[in-house]
C-alpha cells in the first residue's frame, strides 16, 4: 500500500480534527461515560470521511480500501480508545454490508444518513449467549406476512444507547446455523425496544455501551438487507473490514503508548540517571517500536489484498490477531516504565492499558482468528468459525 | 476580481529541525513537508472572501521543484481554481522569487496578492515587501483583517501601538499574519476534486527572469544549548543576581 499525496492529505484533516474536535473533550466524556456521537459524526460527515470507501450514490467519495485504512491510522491520535472504535463502528463495521447489498430504499433511508453523519449507526450482532460464537445466536426475526417480528436481545453494542439504527443478526430460520441467517436493519425507536441498560466496561469508557432487548419488535419486511439465510455470509464478509479497521486504528494508538513512554522516562528519574537512560528501557521501546511497525506492514499487505478484490480473509485474521496481541504487550509493557504514575487512573498510558485490551476480545476474539488463521491453513478444524 | 496567492513547501513545523554535520544546511530527507502555514491562511483568506463574493478567481502559485506540485494540490484543495508552478529545482533566493511571483501577478493580471508575511523554513520576511517594490504597488503586510471595498482594500495590522488600518489601492499585496483567521479542514471530496485542476508549468526564463545568486549561506549551526538556571527565592535575591551579571 502506496500513502499518495491524497492519502497523505486525507490523513492530515482526521488527525487535525480528532486533534481539535475530540482530544480536548476526551476527559469529560470518560467520565460521562458518553459521547455525543450525532453532533461529532455530523462534522465529520460534512469533511467527507464516514463514506470514504461508499459508492457516490450514497454521498460517499467511491475510494478503495486504502484510503479508509489511512483514515483509520489517524484516528490514532486520538487521546483514547474508544473513540476510533466508536466512529469505526459507523463506517466499518455497521455499513458495508448495507453499502454491498442493500435495496435502494435502504440505502437512501439509513446509508445515506449515515456516511452524511445525520444518523448513527450501531453494529447488534453479540449476545449475552454468544459473542465471538456467531452462529450461536438467540435472537430470532418470524415472517409474518410483510412484516418481520423480531424478539430477542444484544449485547456489548457500541453507541447504542445512542444510536438511530442497527445492523442487526437475526435467526429468520431453522435448520444450518450458517443458512439460517440474516442482516436487518433496525431503527432503535421502533416499539418493543428497550435500550435503557448502559453497560459499565473495564475501558472505552468514552463510549456508551447498551445492552438492548427487543420484545415482538415489527418491521417491514424490506428492512431485510439482501437475501433471507445469507446474514451469517454477509457478517463474515462485513468482519474483513471491521477486523482490517481494527488493525489499521491502533498501530497509531501504540506508537503514541511508545512515544509517551519514551518521552516520560526520559525525564522521570531514578538511582541518579532519566530511567530511559537504562539500555534495558531503551531496547524495550525499541523493540515495541519494530513490532508495531512490522503490524503496520501486514495491515497494509492485508489491504493490498482486499483493494485487489483478492480473498484477503487469512490476512485480516492474522493483522487482527496480531493487533490484540501486540496492544496488549505494549502497553503492558510501557506502563510497567511508567512505575507507579502508570497504575494511575488518569495517566495516557493506564488510558490505552484499559481501552487496548478489547482488541483482544472485540470483533472476534484472539482465539476465533487463530481457528480461522488454522482452518485457512490446511490445520484441520472442519467446524465452521467466525 | 482575480486573487493570486502563493504558498511555499517547508519542512513541517511539527519536525524538530536537525543541522546537517558539515553545517550546509539542514536535514531535509525523510521529513514531513507541508504547506507554510502563513500561506495557509493566505490561502484561507482568499477562499472566503470568494466566499463573500468580494474574489472570483484564485490562482495559487509556487516556485520549486517537482515535489512542489503536491503543495499547489493542498492549495487547490482549499479552493484555488488552478494553480501556477515555478519550476526550478535549485535553490531560489528571495529576490528571484520575487521577481518570479511579480513576473506571474502581471502575467496573471491579477488584483490583489495574498502571502504569508513570511516562511517558517528561512523566516525572511521579505518576498511581499519586495514584490510591492517591484511592481510598484501598494502593500500592508502582517494582516489581521482584510476588506475588500470595491477599488480599495482596508487592511487592519497589529502593531505595537495596537490596531492599524491601512487603506490600499488595488492592485496590491497583503501578507498574512497568524491572527487573519483559522484555516479549515481540508474536505475530502475536495482533496479528490484537488487532483483533477490544473496546474500550469512555467520556468523562470519562461517569466524572463535569471535566478540570481547575491547571497551566500556560508554556515548553520544549531542555536546554543540553553545552560542551566537557577532558582532565586525572592525579588532582592533576583535583583542582585542580575546585577551580578551585569544585566540590569
Amino acid at each position: 500500500m502506496h500513502f499518495s499525496h491524497e492519502h497523505r492529505q486525507l490523513f492530515d484533516t482526521t488527525k487535525k480534527f480528532i486533534e481539535t474536535e475530540v482530544n480536548p473533550h476526551v476527559a469529560e466524556w470518560e467520565r460521562a461515560g458518553f459521547w455525543p456521537a450525532h453532533e461529532v459524526l455530523k462534522k465529520m460527515g460534512g469533511l467527507g470521511l464516514l463514506g470514504i470507501n461508499k459508492p457516490e450514490s450514497v454521498g460517499g467519495l467511491g475510494l478503495d480500501y486504502s484510503y479508509q485504512v489511512a483514515f483509520a491510522e489517524a484516528l490514532g491520535a486520538c487521546a483514547c480508545g474508544a473513540l476510533p472504535m466508536a466512529i469505526g463502528v459507523q463506517t466499518d463495521m455497521a455499513t458495508p454490508a448495507l453499502a454491498r447489498f442493500g435495496s435502494d430504499y435502504l440505502k437512501d433511508n439509513y446509508l445515506k444518513p449515515a456516511v452524511a453523519g445525520d444518523m448513527v449507526a450501531a453494529i447488534a450482532v453479540s449476545e449475552a449467549g454468544a459473542g465471538s460464537d456467531v452462529a450461536g445466536i438467540k435472537t430470532t426475526a418470524r415472517r409474518v406476512g410483510d412484516e418481520y417480528v423480531i424478539s430477542g436481545s444484544k449485547m456489548w453494542i457500541t453507541n447504542g444507547t445512542q444510536a438511530d439504527w442497527a445492523c442487526m443478526l437475526v435467526n429468520t430460520g431453522e435448520g444450518d446455523r450458517h443458512g439460517n441467517k440474516s442482516l436487518i436493519v433496525v431503527p432503535l425507536d421502533a416499539k418493543g425496544i428497550d435500550r435503557r441498560q448502559k453497560l459499565d466496561k473495564l475501558g472505552q469508557r468514552a463510549s456508551d455501551t447498551a445492552m438492548i432487548f427487543l420484545d415482538e419488535v415489527k418491521l417491514p419486511a424490506r428492512h431485510l438487507i439482501g437475501a433471507e439465510g445469507k446474514g451469517f455470509t454477509y457478517q463474515m464478509q462485513q468482519f474483513q473490514e471491521e477486523r482490517l479497521f481494527l488493525s489499521a486504528s491502533i498501530v497509531g494508538s501504540m506508537e503514541k503508548v511508545i512515544d509517551d513512554t519514551a518521552a516520560y522516562t526520559r525525564q522521570r528519574r531514578a538511582f541518579g540517571q532519566a530511567i530511559l537512560d537504562n539500555q534495558y528501557v531503551q531496547f524495550r521501546l525499541a523493540e515495541l517500536k519494530t513490532e508495531v511497525e512490522a503490524l503496520r506492514a501486514l495491515t497494509y499487505r492485508a489491504t493490498d489484498e482486499l483493494v485487489a478484490g483478492r480473498d484477503a480473509a487469512l490476512l485480516c485474521s492474522m493483522a487482527k490477531l496480531k493487533s490484540g496481541r501486540l496492544a496488549r504487550e505494549v502497553t503492558d509493557g510501557c506502563l510497567q516504565f511508567w512505575g507507579g504514575q502508570g497504575y494511575m487512573w488518569e495517566s495516557s498510558v493506564a488510558q490505552f492499558y484499559r481501552d487496548l485490551r478489547l482488541h483482544s476480545i472485540g470483533g472476534g476474539a484472539d482465539e476465533v482468528m487463530l481457528g480461522i488463521i488454522s482452518k485457512r491453513l490446511g490445520y484441520g478444524g472442519k467446524k465452521k468459525v467466525g | 476580481m482575480k486573487a493570486l496567492v502563493s504558498v511555499k513547501r517547508v519542512v513541517d513545523y511539527n519536525v524538530r529541525i536537525q543541522v546537517k554535520p558539515d553545517g550546509s544546511g539542514v536535514v531535509t530527507d525523510g521529513v514531513k513537508f507541508s504547506v507554510n502555514p502563513f500561506d495557509e491562511i493566505a490561502m484561507e483568506e482568499a477562499v472566503r472572501l470568494r466566499e463573500k463574493g468580494k474574489v472570483t478567481e484564485i490562482v495559487a502559485v509556487t516556485i520549486g521543484g517537482a515535489k512542489c506540485e503536491e503543495t499547489l494540490r493542498t492549495a487547490l484543495a482549499f479552493g484555488a481554481d488552478r494553480a501556477v508552478h515555478v519550476k526550478e529545482e535549485g535553490e531560489v533566493q528571495p529576490l528571484t522569487a520575487a521577481q518570479a511571483l511579480a513576473a506571474v501577478f502581471k502575467k496573471e493580471g491579477a488584483q490583489l496578492f495574498l502571502l504569508g508575511k513570511q516562511a517558517i523554513d528561512d523566516d525572511a520576511n521579505q518576498t511581499g515587501q519586495m514584490v510591492a517594490a517591484l511592481l510598484d504597488l501598494p502593500q500592508a503586510t502582517f494582516a489581521s483583517k482584510i476588506e475588500l471595498d470595491g477599488a480599495k482594500a482596508l487592511v487592519t495590522r497589529e502593531v505595537d501601538a495596537g490596531l492599524e488600518t491601512l487603506e490600499v489601492d488595488l492592485p496590491a499585496v497583503v501578507t498574512t499574519d497568524l491572527r487573519l483567521n483559522e484555516p479549515r479542514y481540508l474536505k475530502l471530496p475536495d482533496i479528490m476534486k484537488a487532483k483533477k485542476k490544473p496546474i500550469e508549468v512555467v520556468s523562470l526564463g519562461d517569466l524572463g527572469v535569471t535566478a540570481a545568486a547575491g547571497l551566500k549561506a556560508t554556515k548553520t549551526a544549531a542555536p546554543p544549548k540553553r545552560s542551566k538556571g537557577v532558582m532565586v527565592k525572592t525579588v532582592d535575591e533576583l535583583v542582585t543576581a542580575l546585577k551580578g551579571k551585569g544585566l540590569i
